[in-house]
């Protein structure tokens, strides 16, 4: 009944054919954000940026699952959390320089992804969403108990180290720089992803999956692919995370996380290839100028919610791209 | 937006600029920011009234005639060790905040004692219960202020086995802090003679303790010790009462829990509930005159532990900067601070240890029973004084590197 | 004694029974969030505030206006009712139609307003509310002592699911409900103002909510957050049960309050954890919940 009821008009606006105008376009959006990249650490704090670049890369990854495979995972804090887990714990007790302690990571990621996925991709709707949220639950559980992960304290004074043993990453600028490339990299292969044949198959699922099992597609195990591909660069952004702020915590794998998330993908603009990173860039600046306010925070958070869902619903790069009446 | 940043950075470097003509004619730049929890389960012990008590500690010193031009800055860390470690970061990297305090939230504490030590700040923590501040992890940059769990479990735990609760059953939150707490208390009612004869864990937050009051009951313990905070621990004394644990003989005990806490019970539900605080709004008249002061701009609410903390270590950290005449060393401002005996109005006389450590007495109180009170907020009856080196852990057993030999 | 897995069976009696009590309240949440769910197809994240406010307007009753307990128990949820109507025809009516990703964001941010409101207000720390006279005090059972209160709560929710049950399947109120829910474009055709009755089921489904708020407060913590914490599990039953299935939601209710009284006496870490296993299993072997008709 209802699971038919669609989202709204920017993924289909996003998924049309494009034209060579469109790329051009896109070009121009990639050269913008490297620009972007380069100069903002010069006026902006770059510990700031790094919260928004983590962040960013997790919502763009969500939006790979959501935007583009219809699925929406209630549970994405599972990958991202445990990546920033094992990252840490690599880094810290076992002495991993900062590369392996985040391939490490985001190895876990793509193993509890296939895990999770394998499970959750046999039911649709409202009850995938349920048995994400239920799986990472687990994980979060997981993480409560087991011994390395310090409980509530998390696992802490994480050392940055030095990159392939070699470039300490101490200093903040040589970290941006890490993690502007790690971001850059993400979005690159996210884009390709969505533009490749494999996207296209993708997104006819999402539009209709039963004509996509008619023409023939192994429709699982295209979902299966997107979902370990998203958790796996979910844990990517988890796990240099962790080598960024220096610490793995249980706030990672919290059900909360897997709602800002969505939170970030839906102001952002669902569906859209850019949208997800401003919408990581406004929610990360509401919670770090906003955190005077104290108690009026959640009120503020709220109040935006209300505001994105009876206004904005394509969010603000989904509303951009209908404006300028391109896909972005 | 982002067109906004450099304006705002030219105003500050204007103001800096300004900051710095004005140190020409004697005037030292302090900046002291309160990271609190003022959203969540803890906001009540800590967030607006931390900011409030450290006004008031401002007031009190009045900067301008020794020197100084100290500003305060707040923020919620949410009780996140992630939220709070970047806030502190972003605070000392770039908005030039020379010392951090209240802190609640012992994860949280733990991630900002870090970031201190690396940006070489003052982090002084009234709110945070880990013993771990002052044991191994302890730095030159921390000062822990209040109370810790091993306080409170040498204070209630001890006294209570002296006073003939020699048997013992946990309700434990299934956390770092419940179950350092249970290890505190059980190494302190094992040492005074006392037996712990079963434990429970709890998920935390968990809202119906019937279940495990319910084996504490069968349990026939003499004394239930409560491992939890703050909500936990509301609805464990509230479900308690209930089950008439207490009128069956058992006693009720409270390792970790703030007057906020009693006063949301009521005397009703936590009378007889003993517990062990450092401080108390109604102790003397120098404590009633400060809560005045505070409950005026808190709506009526009195003081609590960690408010009183932040009062007195502000105060105490603004008479070494006037000393040292600059804020921006911290390792030197904090051996300063050891270096000099503590005195304010709230917690009388003490001392730093070497280990950062702040020592003063403690009390063990009991909550009155309906019929005592003469108020909502009139409370606790004193049952003890516990004399400062007796309730903190002695300076050789915590494993702090800073304590040599 | 006799003992099952070396626990007395007489404590696991009782533990059983504390299950049962908790079930009480899963169950009038979980029939509110499920009626609200089969009209209106909103997965109403609100309910746990809803459920908090209902705590907090019995203690204002008894705070500000000195009516107590009994009287909060017909007031609070007829308040709560009126927001929540306020609340359906001012927001939630825009919503219908669209995908339920944006019911739930919708209702999860008036669940924030909502708490953050009440925790400017009142703090944290939460309010005292006494049990009623009446039900204070217990009964001795032979393996347990089993406080009064907790004994009405289970009856009041038996006959709170009772008669809600008995109004949807045997009165006409009921069959249009039904309908409406199958099908509301023909409802509509056939005379019945559907837009209303959408209201209406609104503002009872979080009455519910209100009514679960006013038999918790007298036991658990009445604060801002009591809503925050419950929610999720309210979610899984709601889900385990079928969603939409009204009788589902109340025997899962009860079912999974039993499921985790037992894991408290054998693996009590595990019991805020144990719902969500049973989640992905039943979804696993019936798509569409143990009470659900499969689409």
């Amino acid at each position: 009944m209802a699971d038919s009821a669609t989202l709204d008009a920017a993924p289909i606006a996003a998924a049309r054919p494009e034209s060579r105008d469109d790329r051009a376009l896109h070009r121009k959006v990639f050269i913008g954000i490297a620009v972007l990249l380069v100069l903002a650490p010069l006026v902006l704090y770059p510990v700031y940026l790094m919260k928004v670049l983590c962040f960013g890369l997790f919502a763009l990854a969500f939006n790979l699952l959501l935007g583009y495979g219809g699925l929406l995972s209630f549970g994405h804090a599972a990958y991202f959390g445990m990546a920033s887990y094992i990252s840490a714990y690599g880094a810290k007790t076992l002495g991993f320089t900062p590369e392996v302690a985040i391939l490490a990571g985001t190895v876990t990621a793509a193993i509890l992804g296939l895990i999770f996925g394998a499970l959750a991709i046999r039911r649709q709707g409202i009850y995938f969403s349920m048995i994400t949220l239920a799986l990472a639950q687990m994980a979060f559980f997981f993480s409560l108990q087991a011994k390395f992960t310090g409980g509530e304290d998390g696992i802490q004074a994480v050392p940055r180290g030095d990159l392939f043993g070699v470039i300490s990453l101490a200093d903040d600028r040589v970290m941006y720089a890490l993690v502007a490339v790690v971001f850059f990299g993400g979005l690159l292969l996210i884009y390709r992803i969505i533009h490749s044949p494999f996207g296209q198959v993708l997104k006819a699922i999402r539009d209709n999956e039963n004509r996509a099992v008619s023409l023939g597609y192994r429709v699982n195990q295209y979902k299966l692919a997107v979902f370990v591909l998203s958790a796996t660069l979910a844990g990517l952004a988890g796990a240099t995370k962790a080598i960024v702020f220096q610490l793995a915590s249980l706030t990672d794998v919290h059900w909360s996380m897997s709602g800002e998330v969505v939170l970030m993908t839906l102001v952002g603009g669902m569906g859209t290839v850019f949208g997800p990173i401003v919408g990581a860039l406004v929610i990360v600046t509401m919670e770090t100028y906003l955190a005077q306010f104290g108690a009026w925070v959640t009120i503020i958070q709220g109040c935006v919610f209300v505001l994105c869902v009876l206004l904005f619903r394509e969010g603000i790069v989904g509303l951009v791209a209908r404006l300028i009446r391109k896909p972005l | 937006m982002i067109g906004r940043f450099p304006l705002a950075k030219l105003a500050g470097a204007l103001l800096v600029s300004a900051a710095m003509i004005g140190g020409a004619a004697a005037q030292t730049a302090v900046k002291i920011g309160v990271l609190g929890d003022r959203s969540g389960a803890y906001s009540d012990i800590s967030g607006e009234g931390s900011v409030v008590a450290a006004r008031l500690a401002l007031e009190d010193f009045k900067p301008a005639d020794k020197g100084l031009k100290v500003e305060l800055i707040s923020a919620d860390h949410q009780n996140k060790p992630d939220v709070g470690a970047a806030l502190a970061r972003q605070w000392f990297d770039r908005d030039g905040v020379d010392m951090i305090t209240d802190v609640v939230t012992s994860s949280v504490a733990l991630a900002v004692n870090q970031v201190a030590k690396e940006k070489n700040k003052v982090f002084v923590d009234t709110g945070a219960g880990t013993a771990d501040l002052t044991g191994p992890q302890c730095t030159p940059n921390t000062i822990h202020w209040v109370y810790d769990t091993v306080a409170l479990a040498n204070g209630t735990g001890g006294a209570m086995v002296k006073r003939g609760g020699n048997t013992w059953y946990f309700i434990t939150a299934d956390y770092a802090f419940g179950q350092a707490l249970q290890r505190d208390t059980t190494n302190v009612i094992n040492k005074s003679g006392g037996k712990v004869i079963g434990a429970v864990k709890t998920p935390f937050p968990n809202s119906d303790f019937s279940s495990s009051l319910l084996q504490a009951q069968s349990s026939g313990a003499k004394v239930i010790g409560l491992a939890n905070a703050g909500t936990d621990t509301i609805n464990a004394v509230k479900q308690a009462g209930e089950f008439g644990i207490t009128e069956g003989g058992q006693a009720l005990a409270g390792l970790l829990i703030f007057v906020s806490d009693v006063h949301s019970l009521g005397t009703k539900v936590a009378q007889g509930l003993v517990l062990t605080e450092p401080f108390y709004w109604d102790l003397n008249d120098a404590t009633r005159a400060f809560s005045d002061r505070f409950s005026k701009q808190m709506n009526g609410k009195k003081p609590t532990a960690n408010h009183a903390g932040v009062y007195s270590a502000v105060l105490h950290y603004l008479k070494a900067v006037a000393e040292k005449k600059s804020a921006t060393d911290g390792a030197a401002i904090v051996a300063q601070m050891k270096a000099m005996p503590t005195d304010d109005p709230l917690f009388g006389k003490g001392t730093v240890r070497i280990d950062g450590r702040k020592m003063h007495d403690m009390y063990l109180f009991e909550v009155k029973k309906p019929a005592e009170s003469t108020g909502p907020w009139d409370l606790y009856k004193k049952l003890e004084t516990i004399p400062a080196n007796e309730v903190f852990r002695a300076l050789n057993e915590g494993g702090c590197p800073l304590v040599k030999g | 004694m006799t003992t099952i897995f070396g626990v007395p069976t007489q404590a696991l009696f009782g533990q059983l029974l504390l299950g049962l009590i908790n079930g009480s309240f899963y169950a009038i949440l979980s029939l509110g969030l499920a009626i609200i769910f089969g009209l209106l197809n909103i997965i109403n994240f609100a309910h746990g505030a809803l459920y908090m406010m209902g705590a907090f307007v019995a203690w204002m009753l008894l705070t500000y206006v000195g009516l107590g307990y009994w009287w909060a128990l017909g007031l609070a949820p007829l308040v709560v009712g009126v927001f929540g109507v306020v609340l359906e025809r001012v927001l939630i009516a825009r919503l219908y139609k669209l995908d339920h990703l944006y019911g739930l964001l919708l209702t999860f941010g008036i669940a924030l307003i909502i708490q953050g409101l009440f925790r400017n207000q009142y703090g944290v720390s939460g309010l005292p509310y006494a049990i009623p006279a009446e039900l204070s005090g217990g009964q001795r059972l032979p393996f347990m002592f089993l406080p009064n209160y907790r004994g009405w709560v289970v009856v009041a929710s038996l006959t709170v699911c009772l008669a809600t049950w008995l109004v949807i399947e045997k009165t006409k109120l009921g069959a249009y409900l039904r309908a409406a829910t199958e099908n509301p474009t023909l409802v509509q055709a056939f005379g019945v103002n559907v837009p209303l009755f959408l209201t209406l089921t609104y503002g009872f489904g979080v009455a519910l909510a209100g009514f679960a708020g006013v038999l918790a407060a007298p036991i658990y913590s009445v604060n801002p957050n009591m809503g925050a914490d419950i929610i999720i599990v309210v979610f899984a039953v709601v889900v385990i049960g079928g969603m939409g299935s009204i009788i589902g939601s109340v025997i899962t209710g009860f079912a999974l309050g039993l499921v985790e009284g037992l894991t408290k006496v054998f693996y009590p870490e595990a019991s805020a954890t144990v719902i969500f296993v049973i989640m992905v299993l039943v979804l696993l072997v019936k798509p569409a919940g143990l009470f659900g008709r499969t689409a």
